[in-house]
């Protein structure tokens, strides 16, 4: 316990770091939200001066921080001055779509990527590890804004598929079922875009922990002993695998964020991305701090996650019972 | 990768196996810059000009067959004319016949930005202009914009890789080699910066500049956002490599016997490193590329009517181009073949890299 209780520390300690760069960020940005108000000869200096001063802008780089704490503190999250209201309501909302989105996909992409990996392990060198081992290359090779694009081509042509959104107009007056058959039809393009970005990266993780495990004796010892070959590839070296793979599952999580990102602005769907993007084309300063921090919420909840499970798989990182 | 008693003759040759791969692979790569840099000569047309009554067309075709079944040795195309009643659809006008000429001479253009030469490498007489791969909503030559918007996009990438790298090498190697607090220090920064999703990170230092921006400056902007964005990696990565340099035997043995410090930097430390640099940098220009892509295509990186792969992109944002236009998706297709190219590369340099250290 001792041991998550540091990584949780660690965790805030970062997230504290976090929120201080991007408002150094933010404060290098030259002008603010109310710079495009100076062009309208209607509005007075003086007026934009008390606007600025009403929203804190006028204040020091300290200051400004302190306020945002402060609104942190009441659960606000800062103000945003486009949406005029408090961030915290709108980032949950569309961090709460962007799980939608990304916490199936990493679901989905792992559960895929075992079998591919461990069945390409097995075959190392033969012709289904080569045939793996070009696909997952090729898809490598592909930009994430591409396969966005792609799905959406297929979503305009066969019509199957709604083209971005996450649900359909009308959505609640539908019953209960139909609500789940719109969401995923809404989700089903964009869940699989994600899981094509983060696939390639994964099945060739499991392959080269796997092909490692099995070069080990205790395998050999395993098969002598007549362990059919099945349960030694998903028993026993996935088992000794574990351990790389688990902290794969923290890292997978950063990529898969920023592919998010991508996918959900391309496919307008309301998450985080596209909230980030419009923040940052207004220049509004608490909303993309907000956008930022709650990014790397997700990042460092993924990596405690995988602590947690290293935790509980691996006797030799709970120290004091080594 | 380590079998026991392999003598070293062995790890040599497979290294030279992986180098030999690897200069093969760059030379690929040189051609594709290469091709980029003379977009002025390879490029029969110019990026920037419009050609309003000929917007969407389709890559012209080249023909060998002729009108009556001949055949010609020589490839011609059609001129193009629009089908009455419609705005995007066209058809050949079969009458008239125009061979495509190697080295024709055309307006003088600057190549490489080094001398102006009025020859391309093809051309026609053919009214219609020569679009190899179509045209965009402005009617403007896609070949030509996606040669002009590679040196945007593929330098991009190298330059920020080179400049990410560069920051990275300093201060990994001051962390590796020095330790201490500077240690300390930087690898908390480093941290810091990794805490991020990559492309938030992107957006949230995007921010800190100016929203519209000349397309030069915006260039070695996001030249700078990136090398800002992406020290972090490449700084840990080479600090662990030097860490682990400094503490071999030959190395204390070499203080030992009273070498200077920069000596040990320039005669041991630095060719660890630079294996893993050049691995690190072959992955890196991919990932920048993109970056720069991804900006533009959002609208916060290279504006129009300089061309840039993400900027010619989002053209694609509107459905019926999406659907309609498959030669729009050309500039996303182009990457593929470049991403290809650097991993690969980055997999030959890695297996040079570990063949000699066993």
């Amino acid at each position: 316990m001792r041991y998550l209780g540091r990584r949780l520390g660690h965790a805030v300690l970062l997230l504290a770091g976090v929120s201080i760069l991007s408002f150094l960020f933010a404060e290098l940005a030259p002008g603010d939200v109310f710079d495009e108000m100076r062009l309208d000869p209607r509005i007075s200096e003086a007026t934009l001066r008390a606007v600025r001063e009403r929203y804190g802008l006028d204040q020091s780089l300290p200051q400004k921080y302190l306020r945002w704490l402060q609104s942190v503190g009441r659960g606000e999250l800062g103000f945003s001055v486009v949406h005029n209201g408090p961030v915290g309501p709108l980032l949950w909302r569309r961090a709460r779509n962007t799980l939608l989105l990304t916490v199936p996909a990493t679901a989905l992409a792992w559960l895929i990527a075992i079998p591919l990996g461990i069945w390409a392990a097995a075959r190392k060198g033969q012709w289904p590890d080569r045939a793996g081992a070009a696909a997952t290359t090729t898809l490598l090779s592909v930009p994430d804004i591409l396969l966005a694009l792609v799905c959406l081509l297929i979503a305009v042509r066969t019509g199957y598929f709604p083209t971005g959104g996450m649900v359909s107009l009308g959505f609640d007056e539908l019953g209960a079922w139909d609500k789940v058959k719109d969401v995923v039809s809404h989700f089903f393009l964009p869940v699989t875009a994600l899981l094509l970005v983060t696939l390639p990266v994964l099945v060739r993780h499991v392959r080269a922990s796997l092909i490692e495990v099995l070069q080990a004796p205790f395998i050999q010892a395993a098969r002598a002993l007549g362990i059919p070959e099945h349960r030694l590839l998903f028993r026993d070296a996935l088992r000794a695998a574990a351990n790389p793979l688990i902290s794969l599952l923290g890292l997978s999580i950063a990529a898969l964020l920023s592919a998010s990102l991508v996918i959900e602005t391309v496919m307008s769907w309301p998450g985080l991305g596209p909230l980030l993007l419009e923040a940052v084309v207004a220049r509004d300063l608490h909303l993309v701090v907000g956008a930022v921090t709650c990014s790397t919420l997700f990042l460092i909840g993924g990596s405690l996650l995988a602590d947690a499970l290293l935790f509980a798989a691996d006797p030799r990182i709970r120290p004091g019972r080594a | 990768m380590n079998p026991a008693g392999t003598p070293y003759r062995a790890f040599q040759s497979e290294g030279r196996l992986a180098g030999s791969r690897a200069g093969r692979i760059l030379t690929l790569l040189a051609l594709v810059y290469l091709a980029v840099v003379a977009a002025g000569f390879v490029a029969p047309g110019d990026p920037i000009t419009q050609h309003r009554e000929l917007v969407f067309a389709p890559p012209t075709r080249l023909h060998l067959i002729g009108p009556s079944g001949e055949l010609h040795w020589r490839p011609f195309v059609y001129p193009l004319v629009l089908r009455p009643d419609t705005f995007d659809t066209y058809e050949e006008d079969r009458s008239r016949m125009y061979p495509v000429r190697l080295f024709v001479r055309g307006a003088p253009v600057r190549v490489a930005g080094l001398f102006t030469w009025d020859r391309r490498l093809v051309g026609t007489d053919s009214p219609t202009p020569l679009f190899l791969l179509g045209s965009d909503q402005y009617g403007r030559d896609l070949f030509a914009r996606l040669l002009y918007g590679g040196q945007i996009s593929l330098f991009a990438g190298l330059l920020g890789a080179a400049l990410s790298l560069g920051v990275g090498v300093l201060l990994g190697g001051i962390a590796g080699f020095y330790g201490g607090w500077l240690d300390e220090i930087i690898m908390r920064a480093a941290e810091l910066f990794l805490a991020l999703p990559w492309l938030y990170l992107l957006f949230a230092v995007r921010m800190s500049l100016p929203l519209q921006i000349a397309p030069a400056q915006a260039f070695l902007l996001i030249v700078m956002v990136v090398g800002v964005v992406g020290w972090a990696r490449p700084a840990r990565l080479i600090r662990g490599a030097v860490l682990s340099a400094r503490v071999r035997d030959y190395v204390l043995a070499a203080r030992g016997a009273g070498a200077s410090d920069p000596y040990l930097l320039r005669r041991h430390v630095l060719p660890q490193v630079v294996g893993i640099a050049a691995t690190q940098a072959a992955l890196l220009v991919p990932q920048y590329v993109l970056a720069e892509v991804t900006l533009s295509f959002f609208g916060l990186g290279v504006g129009e009517p300089v061309p840039s792969w993400g900027n010619m992109l989002s053209g694609l944002n509107r459905y019926h181009v999406l659907a309609s236009y498959w030669w729009m998706f050309l500039p996303g297709i182009a990457l593929i073949p470049v991403f290809l190219l650097y991993y690969a590369l980055a997999d030959a340099l890695h297996q040079r890299a570990t063949a000699f250290t066993p």
